[in-house]
């Protein structure tokens, strides 16, 4: 893909990425490389903050938590069910120790 | 929504490498914890931004109200996995055929666009499109309405693929996978599978071309898998790797994620979970009013046109009725051009509202014989949404 078509294609978007000095390179036409905006969404600050940075964040955002539904249905049985889908079905290499503080922060925060 | 103009103008008062995130626009899905972020990204205009890693962008639904193709910088993005590709190459690029064939191939870019190609304009759905509705609420992406779009596809049938290789006799399934992976190595990778039969059925689409373009990268560049009337789980984005089978496929990606309830409503009571389950398939039928929103204000007395889509799993619509009173009454609207029995299909009907509060309802029926239900039916998963979609609007 030619840099002129790319730029064509990507429209305003396109113009205002490559004004910022992000988005979408294709130096000498290929390959084409696709730059992510830097990640604004963060982890809210809460008790145990670098264990839930360390071990969700590795693997995705803060907005996946954030974004959840809230309110009495959504506390702790909630989040020690998602912390445990993580570490059983999705292989999340998450410390034994570390369950209850991740629980007890998602609890508390969100 | 935010206007060009104002787009620059922020652009103008930032610094030259500030992300367009921080401009911090946000608008609010009409759920609980609902807001979220306008966000941009290469080749895309503002999107909802449900999640940035792996990306997740959701349309904003006014997009519908403007034709029934979706623009591609308007198209929604969703990933699984964080490991998303944001290097392609195009001309080393390949898409390899391999398993159960007579001949494994490894197709690249113009092989792919050497063979004969065809076009299908066809709707892509996210299995949980419209989740953030769901009451009770569910786990998972918290979606709007905009996780959906309509394009002319243009690529090879996956059939004449699948011809060239040499599907053998004992085969049962075709599997997919792309070029995005997890970020540890237990998570199970991002594969999808189709019965044989589905695979050959000469609809289902290598696609290289979108609305007249390459793919945007985020929407699966260069070669994504395009499976008319099937939920958006099984249009797998920048496809590498075919592999035939000759078993049922168990990945976690079909034998435990994207499954629906096995009955005949595909629900459950709400809260409860399902007996037994199967993989999710195609679309149910659903409609909308994209002309007027929630909480417009329209007068009264005189005539106003509304304006929406409909859109199935590919038997087409058959009919598309309005109603101005909350479901009282019914007058079928007109149906605008058939883009085909995938795509969304306009519709239109002149109403004239008396003055007060009327709830707008529109229910669309199928080809198949299928329509939308009046309450919503659920499932544990927040999938296959269809309820009869109701906008309030005040005439004065």
């Amino acid at each position: 893909m030619k840099r002129s078509n790319v730029l064509a294609l990507a429209g305003l978007a396109g113009l205002i990425v490559a004004l910022s000095g992000v988005g979408l390179v294709a130096v000498d036409a290929k390959p084409l490389t696709y730059v992510l905006p830097d990640e604004t969404a963060a982890f809210k600050p809460g008790p145990n903050l670098d264990v839930v940075q360390g071990n969700c964040g590795a693997c995705h955002s803060a907005d996946y938590i954030a974004s959840q539904p809230q309110g009495p249905a959504f506390k702790k049985a909630f989040w020690e069910a998602e912390v445990t889908k993580m570490i059983k079905v999705y292989g999340a290499p998450i410390d034994e120790a570390d369950v209850p503080k991740i629980v007890d922060y998602l609890t508390q925060i969100y | 929504m935010i206007d060009r103009r104002r787009l620059l103008a922020a652009l103008g008062s930032s610094s030259a490498l500030a992300p367009l995130g921080a401009l911090a626009q946000t608008m609010t899905l009409p759920f609980g914890n609902g807001e979220r972020p306008l966000v941009t990204y290469p080749q895309k205009r503002p999107m909802i931004g449900l999640t940035s890693r792996p990306p997740q962008l959701e349309t904003p639904f006014s997009v519908f109200n403007d034709g029934v193709i979706t623009p591609n910088n308007a198209f929604f993005v969703r990933y699984h996995l964080a490991g998303i590709p944001t290097e392609i190459d195009p001309d080393t690029y390949t898409v390899e055929v391999k398993g159960k064939v007579e001949r494994p191939l490894k197709l690249s870019l113009a092989d792919i666009k050497r063979l004969p190609s065809v076009e299908i304009v066809a709707v892509n759905q996210c299995s949980g499109n419209s989740r953030g509705f769901f009451e009770p609420r569910v786990a998972g992406g918290q979606l709007g309405n905009g996780a959906m779009g309509n394009a002319r596809w243009k690529g090879v049938p996956l059939k004449a693929v699948l011809d060239r290789a040499g599907v053998q006799k004992d085969a049962r399934q075709v599997t997919f996978n792309g070029l995005d992976t997890a970020i540890v190595d237990k998570t199970p990778d991002f594969v999808k599978a189709l019965d044989i039969d589905q695979a050959r059925d000469g609809q289902v689409m290598l696609a290289y071309a979108m609305n007249g373009q390459d793919l945007p990268f985020l929407n699966g560049f260069p070669v994504r898998l395009v499976v008319p009337g099937y939920y958006g789980t099984y249009w797998v984005k920048h496809l590498s790797e075919i592999t035939v089978i000759d078993s049922v496929f168990d990945g976690y990606w079909m034998k435990t994620a994207y499954r629906i309830p096995d009955n005949d409503c595909n629900c459950t009571p709400p809260g409860t979970p399902p007996k037994t389950t199967v993989p999710i398939g195609r679309f149910t039928v659903r409609s909308f009013i994209t002309s007027v929103g929630d909480g417009a204000k329209l007068a009264a007395g005189q005539p106003i046109v509304l304006k929406g889509i409909a859109f199935d799993g590919g038997t087409g619509i058959k009919e598309v009725a309005v109603s101005t009173d909350d479901g009282k009454s019914w007058i079928p609207a007109k149906l605008g051009q058939e883009l085909g029995k995938y795509s969304f299909r306009e519709w239109q009907l002149p109403v004239t509202l008396t003055a007060g509060p009327h709830a707008l309802k529109v229910r669309a029926a199928s080809n198949g014989g299928q329509t939308q239900p009046m309450t919503p039916l659920w499932n544990p998963a927040g999938y296959l949404r269809n309820v009869v979609e109701t906008v309030r609007v005040t005439a004065a």
